[in-house]
């Protein structure tokens, strides 16, 4: 049985359908990722399982019935969201962002020896625990966004477009640490990404969304190969 | 020179009242946008339920405390019954629904306690205290006190605590409290009820020096407003110096200033609104609204 197992998602916001009937799952311990072009449904799709969106269907994570609870909820469970734009609190210390991270935890002294462990992962966040989260540069926005992401200790990371608006040279290196992140912890990953060559490179498996619909998937080096993928998502002929 | 020390000293006072008020404004607009102008009046109600309970033969303390924790509750119901289910619609139906509040609970406390002029128990010591050679009011001094109380619980509250982190988290950020599992509805409900309860405050300081009557807060109000603008509509430090600052313009333009005497001294916060406005129109301690392309 997968971690997650979403069947016949559908999701919107009021009256507005963006995804129908997608499926997919998320097998502990492994990375996934959700390509496809922009309004496919990506984004609405990892909404609809942190409960901010509408969702109908059925998510079932491990093994229970998550679709349709509150997103206080669903956090409960372990799943982390690391939303579109980051979602820093940005009026609040990089710091304060991080205990925000584990504020459903009851272990408190596990959670701060989690804020150590982030630290360790982005020495440059433990430089700025005190500094405003608005004052942070784009990368170490993004890096606090994920590390507040692990501060819940989830069991599933969903992850909304981590490189959005880094330049390369960043991009790669909060790649390198997701990559450390899920091979080294065994964090299981949800990966949202425009830029497809670079999470191929380190995902398991992959969906292709379109329109709302799931159109393609299987492991990532297939879906790297497909010459429909390759024209369309990475940019190659 | 002493009767302008007491002056100073006087304002202080006052001024701790109207930023006891603004610092329940400022808490209600930093985490939710809305500026609720039935504030005031949700003050004076407190301070009548006070009045009624020492009234009914309950020793004062007793009917203060009781007073402030109607209030929490009372200012919680107000955010899940009237305010939730505006939550999100425009600047102007919020608006007109606090207005709409205003006037619901003006004409409540009238129809339940009258219209007529009532006198309020002191809870603060009368007489006065020599302080290095100048005659000060313990009450001016009282009411100070109980201002720098209310802040310092205030600041441990949201420096220290979980629900405090919280609370700030839901004023910068909303839907990423969401997802870090803050129950949002649950805590601006607190907000809410912590301000009634800080604007009750301000009603029972205040009714002694005046007679308590609906229109108890009407004028306070509007020197709230102006400590609040002045101090910036985001800043609760701003709003304590703030009315500490339009106390004092108020006392001092007063007694110093011929034609203002003591018919025209709502002209002093007014002229202030207007003045900051047009200058500084974040106030000295409000951030300004920053907008990332």
């Amino acid at each position: 049985m997968s971690l997650l197992e979403v069947e016949g998602l559908e999701a919107g916001y009021g009256p507005v359908t963006v995804v129908r009937d997608v499926s997919f799952s998320v097998d502990e311990g492994k990375v996934v990722t959700i390509l496809g072009a922009n309004g496919a449904g990506k984004t609405t799709t990892l909404r609809a399982l942190s409960g901010v969106a509408r969702a109908s269907g059925s998510v079932r994570f491990d093994g229970r019935e998550i679709s349709g609870r509150s997103p206080e909820a669903i956090v409960r469970r372990g799943i982390a969201h690391v939303p579109e734009g980051r979602g820093n609190f940005a009026s609040l210390t990089v710091e304060e962002n991080l205990r925000l991270g584990a504020y459903v935890r009851k272990d408190g002294k596990a959670a701060r020896e989690d804020m150590e462990r982030c630290f360790e992962h982005f020495p440059r966040l433990r430089e700025r625990r005190e500094q405003a989260a608005g004052n942070l540069s784009g990368g170490e926005q993004q890096m606090l966004a994920i590390a507040r992401g692990l501060m819940l200790r989830p069991r599933l990371l969903l992850l909304d477009e981590p490189s959005h608006g880094l330049s390369p040279l960043i991009t790669r290196e909060v790649f390198k640490i997701l990559e450390t992140i899920a091979r080294e912890e065994g964090t299981t990953l949800l990966v949202v990404e425009q830029n497809a060559n670079l999470v191929l490179r380190f995902a398991d498996h992959a969906y292709v969304l379109e329109t709302g619909r799931v159109v393609l998937d299987g492991s990532a080096e297939e879906i790297g190969n497909d010459e429909g993928v390759r024209r369309s998502y990475l940019g190659m002929v | 020179m002493e009767r302008f020390v007491q002056l100073v000293v006087d304002g202080v006072a006052i001024g701790s009242v109207y930023g006891a008020l603004a610092l329940a404004l400022v808490l209600i607009f930093r985490s939710t946008g809305i500026v609720n102008f039935a504030q005031g009046e949700m003050a004076m109600f407190s301070t009548f339920i006070a009045w009624a309970l020492v009234e009914s033969g309950q020793p004062l303390g007793l009917a203060l405390l009781a007073a402030l924790a109607l209030s929490f509750v009372g200012g919680m119901l107000v955010e899940r019954l009237v305010i939730r289910p505006v939550e999100g619609e425009d600047q102007l139906t919020i608006l007109i629904v606090t207005l709409g509040l205003f006037i619901l609970v003006n004409s409540g406390a009238g129809w339940i306690w009258g219209f007529e002029n009532r006198a309020f128990p002191r809870a603060l010591p009368g007489g006065s205290a020599d302080v290095a050679g100048v005659r000060l009011s313990w009450e001016s001094l009282g009411i100070l006190a109980v201002l720098l109380v209310v802040v310092g619980l205030l600041f441990l509250l949201f420096q220290r605590t979980k629900l405090g982190l919280a609370m700030r988290a839901v004023a910068a950020n909303p839907a990423s409290s969401r997802l870090v599992g803050i129950s949002v509805g649950r805590t601006l409900m607190i907000g809410w009820g912590l301000a009634a309860l800080i604007g009750a405050v301000a009603g029972v300081l205040v009714a002694p020096l005046l007679f308590l009557d609906v229109n108890l807060m009407g004028g306070v109000l509007v020197y709230s407003f102006a400590a609040a603008t002045l101090g910036g509509f985001d800043s609760p430090k701003g709003a304590v110096i703030g009315g500490w600052i339009i106390g004092v313009a108020e006392t001092l333009a007063g007694s110093y200033i011929g034609f203002i005497g003591s018919d025209l001294t709502i002209l002093v916060p007014l002229v202030i609104i207007l003045g900051v406005l047009l200058v500084r129109p974040t106030g000295l301690y409000g951030s300004p609204e920053v907008v990332r392309a």
